[in-house]
């Protein structure tokens, strides 16, 4: 099991922030051409499960999974979004992505004075913090990489 | 447990054939007296709820019917605007039958050639070498499972999250498409399938396939 890469948008899709760990193929463009497909993947994906759904949803589009991967989805109600790929063995990680979300980008960014939202966030601690914390995800393994 | 709905898209992204098996009925029928606590707007030529979520009645539910007379668009079966209806005190008290709005034949096709479209970016956003495109989307409602063949003709097939033995079940209609869609003389490839044998075959494959993911892993 691995965690190949983070993203993070906010609700106007600037991509807050990105990281990866074990990323073995880049999608052959520039990274900021990559965070606006990524975000307007996500945003059709949102609308189409929306008007697919056979019932009310609550919570949405949670994760989908192709032959090598799998990317979990995270929206809270600002519209902050937290997208993990990871490989197919990983379950559910809603407590994950949940988690980053509220103690690391809430704790270290918004309550930074420092950090103007809406933009990339340059904090060091954040990077770092998010950063031990991925790496000591039960499901983060070195070796795959 | 069941399985929603079965989609059919051809390589160009167009879609060939779409089944509605099992709708779940999520609809509240409620007496009003004037004026009504609702707030009404059009909008995509429907009439839906805007503000005022009560009884079931949730933002986004539609009006189905009125007086049980089914509400198709903005208008009636018998042919008077919705909200020009609401809107006349004469009228009430009224039975109105809110619901999810249910997609139309347009709104399919769209749908469609946007899950390709989806397919095509989902492989491409991939962190690892040779990925396929979405094979499996997860909402909290409803599981969407996709399988291409190596012609390009994608099966897409809406379930219950907890319904098992989708995956085998795409290769059951993909078999059937080819007995009874491809071998069909009349049938011309790329185009929407019209085929009986294949419409009952389907069915009662799908009739199988949710019999037998009943007992499946996580039921």
């Amino acid at each position: 099991m691995t965690v190949h890469n983070l993203y993070l948008f906010d609700r106007n899709g600037v991509c807050l922030h990105y990281s990866e760990w074990h990323r073995k193929k880049q999608a052959g463009i520039p990274k900021e051409e990559e965070y606006k497909l990524m975000y307007g993947m996500l945003f059709s994906i949102r609308s189409f499960v929306s008007k697919m759904s056979p019932l009310d949803m609550k919570d949405g589009f949670l994760a989908f999974q192709t032959s090598r991967y799998k990317l979990h989805y995270y929206e809270t109600p600002t519209g902050i979004k937290v997208v993990m790929n990871t490989d197919l063995g990983v379950g559910p990680i809603r407590d994950v992505l949940h988690h980053i979300y509220s103690a690391l980008y809430v704790e270290l960014v918004v309550k930074n004075p420092l950090c103007p939202l809406g933009q990339t966030v340059q904090s060091e601690l954040f990077r770092s913090r998010l950063d031990s914390y991925v790496r000591s995800l039960p499901f983060f393994s070195a070796r795959a990489g | 447990m069941a399985i929603f709905s079965v989609f059919v898209v051809n390589k160009a992204g167009g879609l060939i054939y779409q089944l509605d098996s099992y709708a779940p009925r999520a609809e509240a029928e409620k007496t009003f007296s004037y004026p009504l606590d609702l707030l009404l707007k059009l909008h995509d030529d429907r009439v839906l709820v805007a503000f005022g979520q009560r009884d079931g009645i949730r933002v986004g539910h539609a009006v189905l019917a009125i007086n049980g007379v089914d509400v198709s668009g903005k208008y009636t079966a018998d042919g008077k605007e919705v909200l020009e209806y609401l809107g006349n005190p004469a009228n009430y008290p009224v039975s109105i039958r809110f619901g999810r709005p249910r997609l139309t034949s347009n709104e399919k096709l769209m749908l469609a050639s946007m899950f390709h479209s989806l397919f095509a970016i989902g492989s491409q956003l991939s962190p690892e070498q040779g990925s396929s495109g979405i094979e499996m989307l997860e909402t909290d409602t409803f599981k969407l499972h996709c399988f291409q063949t190596l012609t390009g003709i994608k099966f897409v097939v809406l379930a219950d999250p907890r319904q098992a033995g989708i995956d085998s079940l795409l290769r059951k209609i993909y078999e059937i498409y080819s007995d009874f869609a491809l071998k069909n003389p009349f049938y011309s490839l790329e185009m929407p399938i019209r085929c009986e044998l294949f419409d009952q075959n389907l069915k009662l494959a799908l009739e199988v396939a949710e019999k037998a993911g009943t007992f499946g892993p996580g039921s």
